[in-house]
Parts: C-alpha cells; structure tokens; sequence
C-alpha cells in the first residue's frame, strides 16, 4: 500500500478532527456547568489521561487511548485461577 | 460490488434491514449465537433460538437473495453458571451437525471470571474434537485487553489449535496486533461509540495490510447498523485505495474463512 502524502490526509481529516474537538470541549464543559463535580472519577482522570496522549509528540496514539481505558493485564492469570 | 457481513445478528434485525442489506450488495451472512439482551431462563430456550438461527433466519434473508450461515455456542454472558453452560453445550453437536452451521461462535469471555474461562475450555474442547471453526468473543470496552490476552493465552496453550480457522472478533486498536501476529484471523467490528468505526478500520487495514482481516457490522439488538460494512467500503475507497483493497476485505476474506468449513457452500450469483 503506497504511503499517502500527510497534507493532503489533513486535508481530508481537518474538518472532523476540528468538529469532534469542538464537540469533546462542549460534552466536558457540559459537565462542568452541572451541579456537583466528578474530578474524583476514575473515568474522569482516564478521559484526562487520554487527552494527554493525544497531545503527545509520540505515535500510535488510538492504542495508547485505548490502553488507557483498559484494565490491566496479569500474566499469572492461569495459575490464579487454577486453570 | 457484492459483500459479506460475516459476523450479524438477524434474528435481532427487520425486514427493512435485510432488504437494505440485498440493496447494498450483500451476498452472504453470517449470524453467530449471542446474548439476546436478557438471560434465558432454561436449556430449552437455547434450544429454540439454535432452531430459529438454523432453520427460520435462513429462509428470511432466502427471500432477499442472501445466504445465511451461522455458528452455535453459549455466549460467554451467559456462560458464568458453568453447570448451566455444560448443559447448553450438551446441545451443541445436533446444531453442529446442520447444513448452515460454520461452528462454534461466538464464544469468549465477558468478565473475564474463572468461571467464564472454564465454561470455554469446555467448548475450545469440543471445537477441537470436532474439527470445527471457532469464532472468538473478546470482551467489550476496559475488558477487552485483558480478556483477549487471556483467550490467546488458552489458544496457545493448546497445540491441537490451527490458527488459521481461528477467528479472533471485535479486535481494536489495542488488540489487532497481538490476534495477527498469532496467525488467527482479526474481525473488527463497526459500532457508533462501542467499538470500531469505519474509519478506524479502514486505518487498521492500512496498518496491518488487509490479510486475514475481517470487517462486520455485528448489528444487533442495541445501536449498530446493518450498512456498517458498506461504510467501511466508502471510507477505503474515499482515502483513494483501489476496489481490489476494498473487495479482499470484504468478499475475498470472508470467503476464504468461511470456505475452511465444511457446511460452506456458497452459490456465487450468475
């Protein structure tokens, strides 16, 4: 698959990059103008930890987002469970 | 061009759908066993819904020139009461043995619990013995990693596996790496906010080139949409890829997977 020219992609992507932007800082403002706070949610800091990693320099960022809303893996599973 | 939605749950979709669905080009489904949305109160409900997915479903997607296939299995929700399981399984083989039957699917884990996991050595045990097809439930959302490093886990610890009639479905971002790399096949599944979207897909084949992957809608009881697969298809071809990319994705894989069972016959159109 031939590697495509990275302007003419944000061309494409500029106006949903920019809409889903918009639309993620209203949803937060949204919260914020609602009685009470959520700042202690654990759901709350993920969201904020993803948008660190989209404002990253580094690749990969979907998977990494993704790997924050994820729980953790343990490699002795099988011996826990006894299976 | 034609399609293939190789993983839908019709018995959850109108009329309306299906039309649309033989409007679009799709030529074949396949309707893995799922959760309907409830706990089913019995083995003889199991039953019946293997009844509807081999006998009814088919000839409703007949009348809209659309094949239907499905797999048979006890979803991995309804999976927690290993006894319970043990018993719906104990249907399994005369379903299996069924001319639209692909094998066992969808099956997986949900929550990752031991009792999840025993329930499926129960039927990786019976795919194996049988020389079926598996289709792999990953969980959803935050278990999703976990659950589908635990379900490559047990696969690997099995060497009578052959990876290559091994689907491993609802792959993301964070998991389709890990299925290929394995030598199974990756499904990904469009959803509006639960899974994959058209785009992120048509990404994912950029990234890990288009073998071996697999594209559904798994359009079901919840938000889902039966046309997800022709998004994908816009998404390919409006990035500038040529139709070949487009059809390897969307007819040739799912062709090639599904020809791996016996029951396949698929009746190309004149």
């Amino acid at each position: 698959m031939p590697n495509p020219i990275a302007l003419d992609v944000f061309n494409r992507e500029f106006l949903t990059m920019r809409c889903r932007l918009i639309d993620l800082a209203a949803a937060i403002d949204r919260v914020g103008r609602a009685d009470g706070q959520v700042a202690d949610d654990p759901r709350w800091q993920q969201l904020q930890q993803a948008i660190g990693v989209i404002a990253s320099p580094d690749g990969n960022r979907a998977e990494r987002v993704q790997m924050t809303f994820s729980l953790p893996y343990g490699e002795n599973w099988r011996h826990d469970y006894e299976v | 061009m034609h399609f293939l939605d190789p993983h839908i749950h019709i018995a959850s979709r109108t009329t309306d759908d299906l039309q649309a669905l033989a409007r679009a080009g799709c030529l074949v489904v396949g309707e893995p066993a799922f959760w309907m949305g409830y706990d089913r109160s019995g083995t003889n409900s199991f039953y019946d819904y293997f009844r509807q997915l081999t006998e009814w479903e088919p000839k409703r997607t007949a009348n809209y020139g659309i094949q239907h296939y499905a797999w048979m299995g006890i979803n991995a929700k309804e999976a927690e009461n290993v006894a319970f399981a043990k018993e719906v399984i104990a249907l399994l083989p005369e379903f299996l043995d069924r001319p639209n039957v692909l094998g066992i699917g969808e099956v997986g884990l949900h929550k990752n619990t031991k009792n999840e996991v025993l329930t499926l050595l129960e039927l990786i045990d019976l795919a194996v013995k049988r020389n079926e097809q598996i289709l792999f439930h990953t969980p959803h959302l935050a278990d999703k990693y976990q659950g589908t490093r635990m379900i490559l886990d047990l696969l690997r610890a099995d060497s009578r596996i052959d990876r290559s009639r091994v689907c491993i479905d609802h792959c993301e971002e964070h998991t389709i790496r890990m299925a290929l790399d394995e030598g199974y096949w990756a499904g990904i599944t469009l959803y509006p906010t639960t899974k994959a979207t058209p785009e992120r897909a048509a990404d994912m084949v950029e990234m890990y080139g288009p073998e071996r992957i697999l594209v559904n809608s798994s359009a079901d009881w919840g938000p889902s949409d039966p046309l997800a697969v022709p998004q994908f298809m816009a998404a390919v071809r409006r990035r500038g890829h040529p139709e070949s990319l487009v059809r390897q994705v969307v007819y040739d894989n799912p062709l090639t997977f599904f020809n791996q069972s016996v029951h396949f016959n698929f009746r190309r159109p004149d």
